[in-house]
Formats: C-alpha cells, sequence, structure tokens
C-alpha cells in the first residue's frame, strides 16, 4: 500500500479524527454509546455507508451537475442508510431494536455528508473509499472508547459480560447513574479531546 | 464538479437517474430481505412468550419446535371474553387500535394507550401431559417514554403471576429499562393479579414491597413513572375493559 492511501485510511483515527478533532457527528456518539455492542454495530453501520458513499460519489463526481451536488449526495446516503437498516433487521433483531432510529439518523451525520462533500467530490474512486473507511474507523474508536467507560462504570459490564458486580445483584460496585445518560458522553468525549491534544500539541488551535 | 456546462434538462434527467438506481437498490433490499425479518419478528416474539411460560430453558435453541408443541395461540373477543377465529399469525394490537371499526376508546384509558383492539390473542401453553397449565396475556401500556410491550404469564388459576417479560420498551437505560433486570422478573413469581373481591391488586411499590406482600413488588429505584406505567398497565389489562371478561369466563367454561 502507497504511504499516500495509508495516510487516508489510518489519518483520520489520531490525527485528523472526525469526532476529536472536527467535532462532527456528536449527536449520534452521545446516543449510541451506552454499550459497547450497540457502538459497535453502529460503527461498522458508519464505516458501510462512509466508505460506499464515498466511493459511488466519486466515480460519478465529474458528472453530478453543481446546483444539485447535495441533493444527489443526500439520495445516494439516504439509500445506503436504508440498505443497512434492512440488513440489521434481517440478520441482528435485537440489536436493530435497541438502535432503532440511530440508524437511520446516520442520515444526518455530518461525517458522511462531510466526506462526500470535502473529499470524494475531488477525488478518485479507489482513495475516496478508503478516506471513507477511514472516516468511518475513526468516529468508531471514539464510540468504542466512549462506551467503553460507560458500559464499565455504568452498568459494570463490558459487551454484557458482567466485570464489575452490581449492588443490586448482590456484588459490591455501586452504578454511576450519570454515565448511563446520554449526555454524560460529552464529559468523556471532553476528557478524549484534552487527552489527544495532550498527546499531539499541534491538534490545538491556535487562539 | 462538473467540467461541463449545465442545462436544465441534463441536470434533471441525471437526477432522475440517479433517484432510479437508488430506488432500485433500496427496494430490492427491502424486498429481498423481507422473509428473514419477518421470520426473526415471529422467533422474537416466540422466544419472548416462552420466557413468560418459562419454558425458554427446556427449549435452549429449538425455540420454533418448543413453541409450535407447547404453545397454542388463539383469538379472543375481549368485550364478550370468547374464543373467536382470527388470523393470530399476523396479529397486531396497535394496527387495530388505529382502526376505528376494529377497537374502542377505552372509558378509564389507564395505560395510556388511546384506543383498544377489540380484539387480542391469549397463548395457552401445555404442559409435557398436554394440559393446559399456563396463559400468557399479552400486555401495552404508557411507561415514561413510550408505550412498554409486554406478557405477563399465569397459572391456571388466572391469577398466580408466573412472569412479567418486557419485550420491547424505550425506557432509560440503568432506570426503567430494568424492568428487563432478570433480579426483577424474578420478584414476580407467586404474585396474586386479583384480591378475594375480584380487584385488581398487583402493583409496584416505591420504596420496596412488604415481604408477605401477595401483591405488590418492589417498584424500580429512580423510575417511579415507568413503575407507576406498569402498574397502571396491569390495572387497565386485567381489569374489565381488559382480560377480566375472559378470565371470569374461561374459569367457569376453559378452552372452547
Amino acid at each position: 500500500m502507497s504511504s499516500d492511501a495509508k495516510k487516508v485510511l489510518t489519518g483520520p483515527i489520531v490525527d485528523n479524527n472526525p469526532i476529536a478533532l472536527q467535532v462532527l457527528g456528536i449527536c449520534s456518539a452521545l446516543a449510541v454509546t451506552s454499550s459497547m455492542a450497540n457502538a459497535l454495530v453502529m460503527t461498522l453501520a458508519v464505516v458501510f455507508v462512509t466508505a460506499f458513499s464515498n466511493l459511488f460519489i466519486s466515480i460519478i463526481r465529474n458528472h453530478i451537475p453543481s446546483s444539485v451536488r447535495i441533493i444527489v449526495q443526500m439520495a445516494i446516503i439516504a439509500s445506503l442508510v436504508i440498505v443497512v437498516d434492512q440488513v440489521l433487521k434481517a440478520f441482528s433483531y435485537q440489536l436493530s431494536k435497541e438502535l432503532s432510529v440511530f440508524v437511520g439518523l446516520i442520515i444526518t451525520n455530518c461525517i458522511v455528508m462531510g466526506r462526500a462533500e470535502a473529499f470524494a467530490m475531488k477525488e478518485k474512486p479507489g482513495v475516496s473509499f478508503l478516506d471513507g473507511i477511514g472516516n468511518g474507523l475513526g468516529y468508531g474508536a471514539i464510540l468504542m472508547l466512549v462506551a467503553f467507560f460507560r458500559e464499565l462504570l455504568g452498568f459494570g459490564k463490558l459487551f454484557g459480560i458482567e466485570i464489575l458486580p452490581l449492588v443490586q445483584n448482590g456484588g459490591w460496585y455501586q452504578a454511576n447513574g450519570l454515565l448511563v445518560l446520554p449526555f454524560s458522553s460529552f464529559f468523556i468525549i471532553g476528557l478524549l479531546i484534552w487527552a489527544i491534544r495532550q498527546w499531539k500539541p499541534e491538534q490545538v488551535e491556535k487562539d | 464538479m462538473s467540467s461541463k456546462k449545465e442545462t436544465f434538462g441534463g441536470t434533471v434527467g441525471f437526477v432522475l437517474a440517479v433517484c432510479v438506481v437508488c430506488a432500485l437498490l433500496v427496494s430490492f433490499s427491502a424486498v429481498q430481505l423481507k422473509p428473514l425479518q419477518k421470520a426473526n419478528k415471529l422467533l422474537d416474539q416466540q422466544t419472548k412468550i416462552l420466557e413468560a411460560s418459562g419454558l425458554l430453558e427446556k427449549a435452549g435453541k429449538d425455540v420454533v419446535k418448543t413453541y409450535n408443541e407447547f404453545v397454542i395461540a388463539r383469538m379472543i373477543d375481549l368485550d364478550s371474553g370468547e374464543f373467536i377465529e382470527g388470523d393470530v399469525i399476523n396479529f397486531d394490537e396497535r394496527r387495530n387500535s388505529r382502526d376505528k371499526a376494529l377497537s374502542i376508546k377505552p372509558e378509564s384509558d389507564l395505560a395510556g394507550i388511546n384506543r383498544r383492539s377489540n380484539t387480542a390473542v391469549v397463548y395457552l401453553v401445555k404442559d409435557d401431559a398436554g394440559v393446559i397449565d399456563t396463559v400468557v396475556l399479552p400486555i401495552v401500556g404508557s411507561g415514561l417514554w413510550d408505550l412498554m410491550y409486554g406478557y405477563v404469564g399465569l397459572e391456571a388459576d388466572l391469577n398466580t403471576v408466573k412472569s412479567v417479560i418486557y419485550s420491547d420498551h424505550k425506557e432509560t437505560p440503568g432506570l426503567g429499562a430494568e424492568v428487563l433486570n432478570p433480579a426483577w422478573k424474578a420478584l414476580w413469581p407467586g404474585k396474586k393479579i386479583y384480591n378475594d373481591a375480584g380487584e385488581v391488586k398487583a402493583k409496584l411499590v416505591k420504596g420496596g414491597a412488604k415481604a408477605n406482600d401477595i401483591h405488590g413488588v418492589d417498584g424500580l429505584s429512580g423510575a417511579t413513572l415507568t413503575s407507576n406505567g406498569v402498574t397502571n398497565t396491569l390495572q387497565f389489562w386485567f381489569g374489565k375493559e381488559g382480560y377480566n371478561t375472559f378470565i371470569t369466563k374461561y374459569l367457569v367454561e376453559g378452552v372452547k
């Protein structure tokens, strides 16, 4: 793999993370991170949608009339999201019930639209596809980290397996009710952004 | 971006072409996956009914076989309490409740469901000897955020609770969603729905039920509104606008 392609693929995971650096896609990051299983499925769904929307939009980028380009992008993204939703319902009914509306709301995830407009409209299909996967993974990495803390401290579990036995089930761990609620992700994402910028000071915006 | 000059016809044509391709993709996936989705939904429902009747462990992986062997789904008319003929597989309480011809507006809408279907599907569950020893009744009612759907499993006396199993809800994780906690569900077996006078007494008790309370179960801590919702749902569905008529008749006449 050439170094350019590698940069496109892995860059969004830390160096140019869509959530931590660009602060996009926060809404769904709050909603689906109460358990790691949900976050993982959401990650896969977003990787699929960003990758293929980037690919298809890049293939027809020279033919899209610029006056209606956003609508064309939306049509493609929305179709892909519906396909993902249908596939989830067919193969993982339990998870699709828990994720319910949030899969549909991938349509409004700014990361998908942002990459389509900023990257896929200019670049070749292959590299756009990689950029889609990379950004999906960057989104997913943060999602999984947030879900790790929320599920472990909020429910005493990881992937539904009990790690810290809860008081209400006869154990010793008093679950943190704050982390169960969606807005607690704001704190975790904030701390993550701070941690990443301590590690990579070049991400800090100049005043 | 397009390097060619844009024309009105070209733009419209392009958008139409994109729409047709997208529509084909979406309809293809929807139609192709429909049978799988339907099977999943049915399997989920059957799993919950087996759980409510206490057969899930025995069923192991073979939910469908156990369900077909032990469970009989029958449609009933809620007002007369009689068994009637009907399509039990495609029955949908909420769809009926949107149809004025198939539903009524309850006089006291405790469960917060607005309209109630005239018919319901009940599940009669046989034991190994083929005698009906459990009846599973579906319930629906408002929680804090949205309607909560579930099943109540009753012993053959149609008063002693075997289980209260919620299958679908949108309550707060960690608080109202604790209706799915096995420790809470384990509080239900043996509780009585009705007192000797035939009044619905089953309820959730805020702060915890007393040890000798045969009707009350501990409320969900931190989820008063969900707990109230569960109590009201039980009050409604076992009251006279719910299954009460059916239960009275069933106890006298049995299965017809």
